[in-house]
């Protein structure tokens, strides 16, 4: 119905009349306007290790199928990661440094101190508070009215999971929500939040000045384990300069909620776009934990990663140089008809549905990526305790970025008729506390 | 073929045949034991395929190198322990014949 790819979306005719080395995937609007499916449908079938020399991020490579994808990850000796993680480079003399855009010894140092937060034990123990939070938000959902997913549920869940991982105060924890969004607005998109990098920086700088606060009080008290406090006692992190915590902060607040929410909005529109995949669900709630796996691979909030080469060398056939630019296309690799079978559809009991792309290989690989698998896991069984249906109005509104994968917003309407808890499956969720 | 035991986490034992020069994580994978993902295939890129090799077994069947990309993978991991290997990176050979290796709580 609504929502398949825009009515303008460039053919594959279309795109195979263009000059192959004029193709540029590098351009924002692609992603807003999710028509960036035939570009990389070319590319992988003719040109899979592409040069593209001439954006406004200067010339790159991009790297389109799951095996190319994999040899650059997996090579950090070379294709390094060393103060810039995205195709555009940050703005001169406003950098900030994280440890996702460092390389070994550095990354591994800072890395160790916040993995522990999302380390086996620790998700177990956070498993009952985010199925309240989830069962809560879902109860409060409007019946047969049109409302925001994003805003209510997918926002609404991650900022609440975000707040937790800093043991930010809880009322305040919209905040966490603005920053996130700015830390990835592009600021020459009109819906941004900031439209020049100075500015964008003078925000991060009262961002970091809040968060340091907080950071300051807990290297005080005993270690606990928010993020916050791993940071603040740690011999890797404590002493970081401020530019460093604000580069950290922000990884960390667009890590630990950005893309969870939008696989949590992207879940939803896949299944509405695949009735018979729903239909599944339905019928079989037990297919949940594939399904989530399916979902990321399907929505790739990361839409690339991109390294530099820090020495010449070979892939796919092309002669990267040193220096260059190289993009890894996770959206691309994640619809390789070779690296996955029959990528373009949506199948919530594909086989193997973990080998996916979309949460980086090698020593880069997301810290959290169990963690979001978690939350959405106990979204789509609260979800189907509760809405058997959940009809999707209109169509999404995407973010200006070819970085974050990002929607804005999506209509949707809860029947009141198939409201009923009497449909469901499984047992009933837990009883409520408050926060 | 050598057979490999693979324990769970909770307890449960799978015993089974392993072909010679398949790796360790093939084989829990060829076989459905549960326990192992190995998100990545084998190129020894996401550390979901962690396994803790036996004591007995751990002359033979090795620690992972120093500053390999395996030692780096694991290091990553909140549950690594000396006796810690990424199971894609241990081939299977007559001299394992026996081997027992052990899930963590969870791979990550």
């Amino acid at each position: 119905m609504m929502m398949t790819a825009a009515l303008d979306a460039p053919t594959e005719l279309d795109v195979g009349n263009l000059v192959l080395d004029d193709i540029d995937v590098s351009d924002p609007q692609l992603y807003q306007d999710d028509t960036w499916h035939a570009y990389f449908a070319r590319l992988r079938r003719e040109d899979p290790v592409h040069y593209c020399r001439q954006s406004q991020y200067g010339p790159y490579w991009s790297v389109t199928k799951y095996r190319d994808i994999m040899q650059v990850e997996i090579n950090h000796q070379v294709y390094s990661s060393d103060g810039a993680i995205s195709i555009l480079d940050p703005p001169k003399g406003l950098e900030r440094q994280s440890f996702i855009a460092m390389d070994p010894p550095k990354h591994d140092e800072q890395r160790l101190v916040v993995s522990p937060a999302v380390a086996p034990d620790n998700l177990a123990k956070m498993e009952s508070l985010i199925r309240q939070r989830t069962g809560r938000v879902l109860d409060g959902l409007p019946r047969n009215e049109t409302f925001d997913w994003v805003d209510r549920v997918s926002i609404e869940l991650t900022t609440m999971m975000l707040a937790t991982l800093f043991a930010y105060p809880w009322d305040d924890r919209r905040q966490l929500t603005y920053w996130s969004d700015l830390v990835i607005a592009n600021v020459d998109a009109p819906d941004s939040p900031v439209h020049s990098e100075e500015e964008k920086f003078v925000e991060l700088t009262k961002m970091t000045e809040a968060l340091r606060k907080l950071f300051y009080e807990r290297a005080q008290l005993p270690p606990k384990f928010d993020l916050l406090s791993m940071l603040a006692h740690s011999n890797a992190t404590r002493d970081m300069p401020f530019r460093e915590l604000m580069g950290n902060l922000s990884l960390l607040i667009v890590g630990g909620n950005d893309t969870t929410r939008n696989s949590m909005t992207g879940g939803l529109m896949a299944l509405s776009q695949h009735p018979r995949e729903y239909q599944k669900l339905r019928d079989d709630p037990s297919l949940i934990p594939g399904m989530v796996s399916e979902i990321i691979r399907y929505v790739t909030p990361v839409i690339h990663m991109r390294r530099t080469a820090l020495k010449d060398a070979e892939l796919g056939g092309k002669q990267i140089k040193k220096g260059d630019k190289v993009v890894m296309w996770y959206v691309s690799g994640n619809r390789d008809p070779e690296g996955i079978e029959d990528p373009d559809n949506f199948i919530i009991d594909r086989p193997r549905p973990r080998q996916h792309l979309s949460f980086g290989f090698g020593i880069h690989r997301c810290v959290g990526n169990r963690l979001a698998e978690l939350q959405l896991r106990i979204l789509w069984e609260e979800i189907m305790q509760r809405y058997p249906v959940i009809e999707v109005l209109g169509p999404a509104r995407r973010v200006y970025s070819n970085f974050i994968h990002g929607i804005r917003s999506l209509p949707v309407r809860i029947p009141a008729s198939v409201s009923a808890r009497s449909v469901t499956h499984g047992p009933t969720p837990p009883p409520r506390t408050a926060d | 073929m050598p057979k490999i035991t693979y324990i769970e986490y909770g307890g449960r034992k799978h015993e089974v045949e392993v072909p010679l020069g398949r790796s360790v994580m093939r084989g829990a994978i060829d076989n459905d034991i549960p326990g192992i993902d190995a998100d990545c295939g084998g190129e020894c890129a996401c550390a979901t395929c962690h396994v803790y090799v036996d004591e007995s077994w751990l002359a033979t069947a090795g620690t992972p190198v120093p500053g390999s990309q395996e030692a780096s993978m694991l290091s990553f991991s909140a549950l690594t322990q000396p006796n810690s290997r990424l199971s894609c990176q241990i081939k299977v050979g007559e001299a394992l014949d026996g081997l027992i290796v052990r899930m963590p709580e969870g791979q990550h």
